[in-house]
């Protein structure tokens, strides 16, 4: 018999705006690729905090820039983080991250490096920094209902077993929770080549149905196509999903859409790290079909929780998000199990239905919400990497 | 019931998807068809890696190949039944 998650509850952090986080990061945030040693240096200083550098920041300008600042933001915004240090080299842009992740109400300050050097910056970062540590780590669990969760999903070295077993496992907890308000999302938008005409179907409203058809169109034009040399095979499928046995992009696509269910609709098709702004639902998201990108991307609109499908075994994680990984494949379980959180082995032995499965990754979310570290966590994944639109000035 | 080497998603399929490892040619395969469990049998022309797919059906160059109900593109060679089909006979049809 299904089991009833209704009157579900997990112990998390109830943050300043009221959302529901489930981790305590104190993160210590570079603006900018030349404050990451600044950042790194803080955060070794100060035990409790982590650094999160990446590659860009400078000389980005237009929608580029402006996709680079929500992620920034809302990596700092997003309700697993109690408090941030923000770095950049200069005030202004330092600001501009600051203001941005103030709205939530959580603890931010900034410090830029110009006219003080890195010494005298992480000095001074390194109080503020010590300050929050010792703030976050007396702030208390409380009760909060299983519908306060943000659950995201994108799978990842996909094979012939995901769409049989791991995707549709995704899909059950999405018809099971979503009834129940929580907010989900799916995204990669080039994965979905070959199964479009499906995912547009499956859109709430015809003006979902639209804005992602648009999405969807002007990422194959401008993107694939623009940039496309001969054939786009050698790269989407990728060798993994090759050699897992996936031989075309329309077959990675109809796996990769098994994760929104039977019954759920999307309720509105966004941009790349926008938080979703029609209340409580599934979202669809623009975004790369790579690994650490797309989850970057959905951690910054503001998902607690993200569950991995994987088949031949990506082995990704996200510095501030819980990714769980779920496979279904016995060989990936017999060679590098260390990454798998939820084994659905039995879906493709006939011992386990799809619903168990949906169960176990129900009750997997719920572990994870209440303190259990996932497997990327233990391993220490901290994949964080910004989705780059065009070359900087 | 044994468990299945084979999976098939959808009763329009003529492809399937080995779901064990080190499967033989000449196995006689059960097969399953997820949508409503029933069950056939079918012999492996060779030893096939887990996850890939096998004809149901004999195909030809140029056919469509179905698999979840759905078009997941064409043939660029023949496959008999219980044939191999991967990216040396299928290919895309969009890109």
């Amino acid at each position: 018999m299904a089991l009833d998650f209704s009157n579900a509850t997990v112990k998390a952090w109830r943050r300043e705006n009221g959302r529901v986080g489930v981790r305590n990061h104190v993160l210590i945030l570079p603006v900018d690729d030349i404050s990451n040693a600044a950042c790194e240096a803080v955060s070794n200083n100060v035990k409790g905090t982590m650094a999160i550098p990446h590659a860009y920041g400078r000389l980005q300008f237009g929608e580029d820039l402006e996709l680079h600042f929500r992620t920034i933001i809302g990596t700092g915004a997003n309700p697993n983080v109690a408090a941030v240090v923000v770095i950049g080299i200069e005030p202004e842009w330092t600001k501009v991250i600051v203001d941005g992740i103030a709205k939530t109400g959580k603890p931010v300050t900034g410090f830029s490096i110009e006219q003080k050097g890195d010494f005298e910056t992480i000095r001074a970062a390194s109080w503020k920094a010590k300050e929050y540590v010792h703030w976050a780590s007396e702030l208390q669990k409380e009760d909060c209902p299983v519908s306060d969760l943000w659950i995201s999903t994108k799978c990842g070295e996909s094979d012939t077993t995901t769409g049989l077993s791991s995707c549709p496992t995704v899909g059950n907890m999405y018809d099971k929770l979503l009834p129940q308000g929580i907010y989900g999302c799916f995204g990669e938008t080039s994965e979905i080549t070959g199964a479009e005409h499906i995912c547009e179907k499956r859109a709430a409203t015809p003006e979902a149905a639209a804005k992602f058809k648009q999405i969807w169109q002007a990422y194959s034009d401008d993107v694939i196509f623009a940039h496309q040399t001969d054939d786009l095979s050698d790269s989407q499928p990728t060798k993994g999903n090759i050699l897992g046995g996936l031989t075309t992009i329309e077959e990675k696509a109809l796996g990769n859409l098994e994760k929104i269910g039977r019954t759920s609709t999307y309720i509105d098709a966004m941009g790349p790290a926008e938080a979703p702004s029609k209340g409580p639902g599934l979202y669809f998201m623009d975004s790369s079909s790579a690994a650490a990108e797309c989850v970057t991307l959905m951690a910054a609109g503001g998902y607690v929780i993200h569950t991995f499908p994987t088949g031949q075994g990506n082995v990704v994680g996200n510095p501030i998000v819980p990714v769980i990984k779920i496979s279904g494949n016995p060989r990936t379980l017999r060679t590098m199990s260390e990454h798998i959180d939820v084994d659905v082995t039995g879906v493709l032995t006939r011992e386990m239905t799809i619903d168990q499965a949906g169960d176990s990754l129900i009750e997997m979310i719920m572990r994870t919400a209440n303190g259990r570290m996932t497997c990327a966590e233990a391993l220490g994944h901290r994949e964080f990497s910004m989705t780059k639109l065009y070359r900087s000035a | 019931m044994s468990i299945p080497q084979l999976l098939v998603h959808d009763h329009a399929d003529n492809v399937g998807v080995v779901v064990v490892e080190n499967l033989k040619a000449g196995t006689e395969m059960i097969c399953v068809v997820t949508h409503d469990n029933s069950d056939f049998r079918l012999v492996a022309n060779a030893d096939i890696p887990i996850g890939h797919k096998v004809a149901l059906k004999p195909l030809k160059a140029g056919d469509t190949v179905t698999k979840y109900g759905e078009d997941i593109g064409r043939m660029v060679g023949d496959a008999g039944v219980g044939d191999h089909v991967h990216t040396h006979n299928c290919k895309t049809k969009r890109w």
